[in-house]
C-alpha cells in the first residue's frame, strides 16, 4: 500500500467500518473502531495535504479500477479538496475521541452501535465528496452523507427530533435531487461526468439555455444543502434536537462539504468567468448572504434554547461564506475558505461545549444553563473563549476571517459592505452575550445548584479545550488556515480556463 | 417554460420534446405534493414522484434514435447509451434508501406523536414549547419516553 | 391467511422458482441484462412473498433479522473488500485485472464478486426493511445506503 492510493484509502476506511460496526453491535467496540477510523482518516487527509501543498499545487489523481478518466471514475485531490478533508477529519477527531460520555449518555446502549455506523456512514459520504473528481459520485456521496445524518439526527432524546429529521431528509432529498438534474444536464450537454473533462467543455455552451437550467438547479440545489439563507429552515432543528456530539459533529463538518460543492461547480466545473460574467451569481448571492446573515443573526437573539441559537448563527455564518464567494475576487474566495475553516474550529467547540453542559445539566435551554459558570468554571471557560472567536475578537480565528472577508468586501464593494459586516458582528455579540450571560450572571437556578453539576468528565472538557485551544491558536498563527485558503483560491480562480 | 434541448438529436417539433414535458409535469406534480400536503406519508409518496420524474429524465436520454439493447451482438452496430441507465440505477437505490429512512422516520414519528398530520405535530410540539416554559427547568429534560 | 388455499400452494410453488430466477438474473449479469441490484430485489421480494403468505414468525425462523443483518453488512464488506484485494495485488482499488489468471478471467471474478456482494446486500436490506415495517421493529434502518456505493 503505497502513498498513491491515500485517496481512495481515505473513503474506503470508514466505509469498511460501517459494516463492521453493524455486526460487532457492542456499544464500546463500536466506539472503539469509529477512533481507529478517526485516525487513520486524519492521518491519510494529513498526508495528502501536505503532499499537494508541497510543491507548486500538485493535484492528485486516482483511477478507481484503473480505468482512466474519460471512462472510469477519478478521484482528484488538490489544495481545496484536501482543506475540507483536514477540516473534517480534525473536528471528527476530537469528536469521536472525546466526546464518548456524552453519547452513551444521550443514546440508549443497544442503539450506540447504529449511532457510529451512522457517524461512520455520514464521515464516508462527506470525505467522498471532498475527493470525488467525478459530478455523480459527488451526487452519490452526498445522498450517503445527509442519510447517515438524518439517522444521527432522529437518535435524539427529544421526540421533536424526528420531525427535524424528516424535515432535514426531505428538504435534503429534494436538493439533492436538484443535483441530480443538473448532473443529467451536463451529461447530456457535454457527454462527460468528469470535472476537468466538463470543465473544458462548458465554457462554449456559455448562451445555451440548457446550461442556464442546469445553473439554475443548481443553484437552488446546493443553497438548500448549504443552508443558504432562504433555504435555511431545516437546519435549527436538525442541529437543535441531534444528539450533543451528532451536533458537533454536524456543525462543524456538514454545511462545509456542502459549501465545497458549491465552490467545485461554480468555480472547477463552471468556472468563475462562467459563473459571474455568465450568469451573474453575484447579482443573486450577494442580496442572500446580506439576508441571511442578518435575518439569522437576530433570530439567533431570540432563541430560548442555546442549541438552536447556535444553529442559527450557523446560518448567519454560511452567510459570510457565500459573501466572500459573492465577491468573486479572490481576496473573497479566500476570506470564505478561511472562514469555512474558522467557522468549523468555532461552532464545533461551542457545541462541544453546550455537550459537556447538557450532560451534567441536562437541558440546553438558557434557563437550564443559569448559572452553571461557577459549578463548571473550565468549561464555562472554553465556551467564553471561543465566543470571542465568534464574534471576532483579535487574536482568535474568528477575527482572522473576519479581517480577510472585510479587506475583500472593501476592495470588492467599498465601505458600504464593509460596515454591514462589522454591524453584522455586533449582533452576534448580542447573542453570544445572552449565552455568556445565563452561564455566569443569572442567578443560579434549582438544576445548577444541585450538587451533580460539577465539571464535565475529562474527555469532553479536553475536547472542548482543544477545540477552543484551536481557536487561539489558528488566531495567532495564520499560516495553516489562511496561507492555504489563499493558494486554494488561487487554485480555483485559476480554474477558470 | 423549461425547455431542454436535446443535444444529439435537435428537435424543432414541439412532439418530439414529448418527454421533456412529461417528465417536467411529473416533477412539478410530485414537488407540489411535497409542499402542499399535511400528510407525511403523502410528502414521501411525493417526493417517489419528484425522484422518478428525474428518472424517466435520465433514462430518455440514453435513448439513441434506432439504437438497440446495449448487449454486445454480431447483429446491431448502433447501441443506445447504457451510462445514464446504470447512473439511474444507483439513483434509485438512493431514492430507496431514502424512501426507507422517510417511512422508518415516520413510524416512529407515528409512536411518538399518534399522528402523521405536520399541523398536529407542529401544534403538539408549540404545546411541549410552552408547557415547558413556563412549568421551568426539568421537562425539556425529561421528554416523553419514545417506544423503540 | 390460514384458509386461502389457492394462495398458499402458488406461493409454496412459486418461492423456489424465485429465488431461483433471482439467482440467474444474479449469474447472468456478467454476458446480458442482470446483476446484483436486480438480483436482490427479486430474491428480497421472493422472501417477502413468502412472509406474507406464511406468516412474519416462520420467515423469521427462517431468516431470522441478526443473520440478514450480518448477510447486509458482510455484502458490502465483500465489495469494500474486493476492491482493497485489487490494491494488495499491486494493482488501483477496484482494479480487477489481478485477481485472476490473466486480465479477463481478473475481470470476470472481480465483478462477479462484487456483484455477490451487492446481491446479497440488497436482498437483506429488503427483508430488513420488511422485518422492519412489517414487524414493527425499526433497528438498523439506516445501512440501506451502504450498497449505493456502486
Amino acid at each position: 500500500m503505497t502513498a498513491a492510493h491515500l485517496p481512495v484509502l481515505q473513503v474506503v476506511a470508514p466505509l469498511l467500518a460501517a459494516p463492521l460496526c453493524v455486526m460487532l453491535r457492542a456499544p464500546l467496540a463500536a466506539w472503539l473502531l469509529t477512533c481507529a477510523v478517526a485516525v487513520i482518516a486524519i492521518v491519510i487527509a494529513a498526508i495528502l495535504l501536505f503532499t499537494v501543498t508541497a510543491g507548486d499545487g500538485a493535484v492528485l489523481i486516482y483511477a478507481l479500477g484503473g480505468w482512466a478518466a474519460p471512462w472510469g471514475i477519478e478521484y482528484r485531490v488538490d489544495i481545496v479538496g484536501a482543506f475540507v478533508l483536514v477540516i473534517i477529519t480534525g473536528i471528527n477527531l476530537v469528536a469521536v475521541l472525546c466526546g464518548r460520555a456524552s453519547v452513551m449518555r444521550e443514546i440508549p446502549a443497544e442503539r450506540v452501535f447504529l449511532f457510529y455506523t451512522g457517524w461512520l456512514l455520514c464521515l464516508t459520504g462527506m470525505l467522498g465528496i471532498a475527493v470525488s473528481g467525478d459530478v455523480f459520485n459527488v451526487f452519490v456521496f452526498l445522498e450517503i452523507a445527509s442519510l447517515a445524518s438524518c439517522l444521527l439526527v432522529s437518535l435524539g432524546r427529544d421526540r421533536r427530533c424526528l420531525s427535524a429529521a424528516f424535515r432535514y431528509l426531505l428538504m435534503g432529498s429534494v436538493g439533492a435531487t436538484f443535483i441530480l438534474i443538473v448532473v443529467g444536464l451536463l451529461y447530456q450537454m457535454t457527454g462527460t461526468l468528469n470535472m476537468a473533462d466538463l470543465a473544458a467543455r462548458l465554457p462554449p455552451l456559455a448562451q445555451s439555455r440548457t446550461l442556464q437550467v442546469a445553473f439554475a438547479f443548481l443553484t437552488v440545489g446546493v443553497g438548500l444543502k448549504a443552508a443558504v439563507f432562504p433555504l435555511h429552515f431545516w437546519l435549527p432543528g436538525a442541529y437543535a434536537f441531534a444528539p450533543s456530539m451528532a451536533a458537533v459533529f454536524l456543525a462543524g463538518t456538514s454545511t462545509k462539504a456542502s459549501v465545497y460543492i458549491l465552490l467545485r461547480f461554480f468555480f472547477s466545473v463552471m468556472g468563475a468567468e462562467l459563473s459571474f460574467d455568465a450568469m451573474r451569481l453575484h447579482w443573486f448571492l450577494l442580496p442572500l448572504a446580506l439576508a441571511g446573515i442578518f435575518a439569522a443573526s437576530v433570530a439567533a437573539i431570540y432563541q430560548s434554547d442555546v442549541k438552536r441559537l447556535l444553529a442559527f448563527s450557523s446560518v448567519a455564518q454560511v452567510g459570510y461564506m457565500i459573501l466572500g464567494v459573492a465577491t468573486g475576487s479572490g481576496a473573497g474566495l479566500a476570506a470564505a475558505l478561511v472562514h469555512l475553516f474558522n467557522h468549523a474550529l468555532m461552532k464545533s467547540a461551542l457545541f462541544f461545549v453546550v455537550a459537556c453542559m447538557v450532560l451534567r445539566v441536562g437541558g440546553a435551554r438558557l434557563a437550564d444553563l443559569a448559572g452553571v459558570g461557577k459549578r463548571m468554571p473550565l468549561t464555562a471557560a472554553a465556551l467564553v473563549v471561543s465566543g470571542l472567536s465568534l464574534v471576532g475578537f483579535p487574536f482568535t480565528a474568528g477575527f482572522i476571517s473576519k479581517w480577510a472577508l472585510l479587506a475583500a468586501a472593501l476592495d470588492s464593494h467599498g465601505w458600504w459592505l464593509a460596515l454591514l459586516v462589522l454591524a453584522s458582528s455586533l449582533l452576534a455579540v448580542v447573542y453570544m452575550w445572552r449565552v455568556v450571560e445565563a452561564v455566569y450572571c443569572a442567578p443560579k437556578t434549582a438544576s445548577a445548584e444541585s450538587q451533580t453539576v460539577t465539571e464535565a468528565p475529562l474527555p469532553l472538557l479536553i475536547g472542548a479545550w482543544l477545540l477552543a485551544a484551536a481557536n487561539v491558536v489558528f488566531g495567532l498563527s495564520t499560516e495553516l488556515s489562511l496561507g492555504i485558503a489563499e493558494r486554494a483560491a488561487v487554485l480555483l480562480i485559476g480554474d477558470a480556463p | 417554460m423549461v425547455k431542454v434541448k436535446a443535444k444529439a438529436a435537435p428537435m424543432d417539433n414541439p412532439a418530439g420534446l414529448f418527454s421533456y414535458f412529461g417528465v417536467i409535469a411529473l416533477m412539478m406534480l410530485g414537488f407540489y405534493i411535497v409542499m402542499d400536503s399535511p400528510n407525511l406519508v403523502k410528502k414521501m409518496v411525493g417526493l417517489n414522484i419528484f425522484q422518478a420524474a428525474v428518472f424517466i429524465f435520465y433514462i430518455s436520454m440514453g435513448k439513441v434514435a434506432g439504437g438497440t439493447a446495449p448487449i454486445a451482438d454480431a447483429a446491431a452496430d448502433l447501441y443506445s447509451n447504457p451510462l445514464p441507465h446504470v447512473l439511474i440505477l444507483t439513483a434509485i437505490v438512493v431514492g430507496v434508501s431514502v424512501t426507507a429512512m422517510g417511512l422508518a422516520i415516520i413510524i416512529r414519528i407515528k409512536r411518538a406523536y399518534g399522528s402523521v398530520d405536520e399541523h398536529d405535530i407542529a401544534a403538539a410540539d408549540a404545546a411541549a414549547d410552552t408547557a415547558a416554559d413556563t412549568a421551568g427547568i426539568d421537562t425539556a429534560a425529561a421528554p416523553p419516553p419514545e417506544s423503540p | 391467511m390460514e384458509h386461502h388455499k389457492v394462495l398458499r400452494v402458488v406461493t409454496r410453488l412459486l418461492t423456489p422458482l424465485i429465488l431461483l430466477f433471482a439467482l440467474y438474473v444474479q449469474f447472468h449479469g456478467d454476458f446480458g441484462p442482470g446483476g446484483g441490484f436486480q438480483a436482490g430485489v427479486i430474491f428480497g421480494a421472493g422472501v417477502i412473498l413468502f412472509a406474507i403468505v406464511f406468516g412474519m414468525q416462520r420467515c423469521m425462523r427462517a431468516l431470522p433479522p441478526s443473520l440478514m443483518r450480518i448477510i447486509a453488512g458482510g455484502g458490502v464488506l465483500l465489495y469494500a473488500g474486493v476492491g482493497v484485494a485489487g490494491i494488495l495485488l499491486g494493482g488501483n482499488y477496484l482494479e480487477y485485472n489481478m485477481l485472476g489468471a490473466g486480465a479477463i478471467a481478473g475481470q470476470h471474478l472481480g465483478i462477479n464478486l462484487i456483484e455477490v456482494g451487492v446481491g446479497a446486500t440488497v436482498a437483506a436490506m429488503m427483508v430488513c426493511l420488511f422485518y422492519c415495517f412489517a414487524g414493527g421493529e425499526v433497528d438498523g434502518e439506516s445501512q440501506g445506503e451502504g450498497g449505493a456505493d456502486g
